[in-house]
């Protein structure tokens, strides 16, 4: 059964077309990626979804209920965890989740016990007492999740979940992300430019420019570059490019530092690479196709140039994807 | 049953917040105590009002408690903008109530609010000598509640249309104290210089001021200390009957603009 249905939806912001003709379906029970640079329409879209905002055209159905018409419907059947935190900084952990328990209307026999159990589940009992405004950010994004999950919405959608938060924490918040998951049967509709957060969908979709270019599980996506990667720093890259062409009958291209080429057995063919190469190497790379080649390939763009703001993140992220 | 549920929720937290926030509590009351007893005591030698036997402090008293609710529930509109501005508005906005409810809640909040910090205020009648019956208070608190739904009302419909916290705070400046200096707060309203009178008379809270004045001092609708209008004097009814037409738009107003934001 399909959670989420998505008929050719559009949304324009005046002259801008955020979200161009999209249309997808989410199964019940996966967790669905939706890979993109900022400001390719990823909170647009979660955004239509969740009936924050109204669609220029096209369908959008939660649970099968629509998410124009049948607004309420829709509301209680998701949580969010949006990108910026959307917290009472001046209530208690525990209040906040009282707020959303009732607001929701969790019936008031288990409402308590829910309670409890989120919060231990996210390691937040201990500190239920204290206000928000004195949680780290990585307890407000657990406190967060907590709250997205305790009235047992059908999906939860996570709006870039871990955005600027350190490595460690990001780790621990998908640990209970998809333990919750397991344990609750929940759909996960997820956002994110990070690579390797994208990889624990089953499934994903990437969007550039409000577009969905391609739709799949990660495996198969990677299965569109094929070859293995190999990177390689010489002394004179122009005459290496040369030398490449010629010896192997391959295209390198130059990415400014170094050349980068696709072959389809790299760990036989890097030995005979390097023994055969007249310029002198000073380093070279091997490794498999990422989502970021996906990506490069598709969009001719490396995702993360978009960014510009969360510049700490992207260089641990990256140091993290070449290992 | 959804309705009220949503109402009491929004309601709830407001007041929730309110009793965390003890320095709110304390500080929204200084003010209008600064106003009552240094301009009461200053003033009270120079302004007389005749033989009504009324002095400068027990004329102002009633202004002030009107003023600390106007005060108070007018900054309803700053809990919507600073709900938005720390993201809380939005785990509001995608939960299964209506709008309207969201809106009604903020508004009662507000005016539950403003109407305590009003009692505080009451309690002081005692030091400067104001003494009125039980009957009269509970004829006030009616006078009150009208003033405190129609400025939290207000309050909302400012804040669904701006929406930065700094245009907000300068649009409450600019609109919050002419309204209390030009309601009667400090000074009766007749005999005023031209431009001011027009200002006076289309000032709402005037006309919340006015009756809450006479119940309290017992003055009548016809003394110096009333409001005419284009030589009309304005009864107690007429007064309030101005204030719950002013307060019915706001708050039609408000719901409508809370249901038409993005």
């Amino acid at each position: 059964m399909n959670v989420i249905e998505v008929v050719e939806l559009s949304k324009k912001f005046k002259r801008l077309v955020a979200v161009d003709k999209v249309s997808f379906k989410v199964k019940e029970g996966e967790i669905f990626g939706f890979l993109g640079p900022n400001g390719a329409g990823k909170t647009t879209t979660i955004n239509i979804l969740c009936t924050l905002l109204k669609p220029t055209s096209g369908q959008a159905f939660v649970n099968g209920f629509d998410v124009v018409r049948q607004q309420n419907r829709v509301r209680r059947q998701i949580g969010l965890v949006f990108q910026d935190p959307s917290l009472d900084e001046k209530l208690s952990g525990i209040q906040n989740l009282n707020f959303h328990a009732m607001i929701y209307n969790v019936p008031v026999s288990v409402r308590k016990q829910r309670i409890e159990q989120m919060l231990r589940m996210v390691e937040l009992w201990d500190r239920r007492n204290s206000f928000v405004e004195t949680y780290s950010g990585g307890m407000k994004r657990r406190l967060e999740l907590a709250r997205g999950l305790l009235h047992r919405p059908k999906v939860l959608f996570l709006d870039e979940p871990t955005l600027g938060l350190d490595p460690q924490t990001r780790n621990r918040i998908w640990e209970y992300i998809i333990e919750m998951c397991r344990q609750e049967g929940t759909t996960i509709f997820l956002t994110t430019h990070y690579m390797d957060e994208a990889e624990k969908a089953g499934r994903i979709a990437i969007i550039d420019n409000g577009k969905i270019v391609a739709i799949d599980t990660p495996r198969k996506l990677k299965r569109i570059i094929g070859q293995d990667i190999i990177s390689v720093k010489t002394e004179n890259n122009a005459k290496a490019t040369e030398e490449i062409r010629l010896r192997f009958q391959i295209e390198a291209r130059d990415d400014g530092g170094g050349l980068t080429f696709n072959v389809d057995n790299g760990e036989e063919f890097l030995p005979e690479f390097i023994k055969g190469l007249g310029t002198k190497i000073l380093s070279v790379n091997l490794r498999r196709p990422s989502l970021d080649d996906v990506f490069l390939k598709l969009t001719g763009r490396e995702i993360r140039d978009e960014e510009s703001k969360d510049y700490k993140s992207i260089a641990h992220h990256s140091g993290m994807r070449r290992h | 049953m959804n309705h009220l549920r949503g109402i009491y929720t929004i309601w709830y937290r407001d007041i929730l917040r309110f009793w965390h926030d003890k320095m709110r509590m304390v500080g929204s009351i200084v003010v209008p105590l600064i106003f009552l007893f240094i301009f009461g005591s200053g003033l009270s030698s120079s302004m007389g009002f005749g033989n009504s036997g009324i002095d400068y402090t027990q004329f102002i008293f009633p202004g002030i408690i009107g003023m600390t609710v106007l005060m108070n529930s007018f900054m309803s509109g700053v809990s919507v903008v600073w709900d938005r501005e720390f993201g809380f508005l939005k785990e509001v906005l995608v939960a299964p109530v209506s709008r309207t409810s969201v809106a009604i809640g903020k508004t009662l909040g507000s005016t539950t609010i403003a109407m305590l910090q009003g009692f505080l205020i009451i309690l002081f009648a005692p030091i400067i000598g104001v003494s009125f019956s039980v009957s009269t208070l509970l004829a006030i608190i009616p006078l009150m509640l009208l003033l405190a739904i129609s400025m939290s009302s207000m309050g909302i419909l400012l804040a669904t249309r701006i929406k930065s916290m700094q245009a907000f705070q300068v649009i409450i400046q600019m609109l919050m104290f002419p309204m209390i200096f030009l309601s009667g707060v400090f000074f009766p309203v007749e005999g005023l210089p031209v431009w001011m009178n027009v200002l006076v008379k289309i000032n709402p809270a005037t006309y919340a001021i006015a009756p809450i004045r006479q119940v309290m001092l017992g003055t009548t609708a016809d003394s110096s200390l009333g409001v005419t209008v284009l030589g009309h004097t304005m009864s107690l009814w007429d007064n309030v009957a101005v204030v719950v037409v002013f307060g019915i738009v706001m708050t039609v107003l408000s719901m409508w603009s809370f249901n038409h934001q993005d």
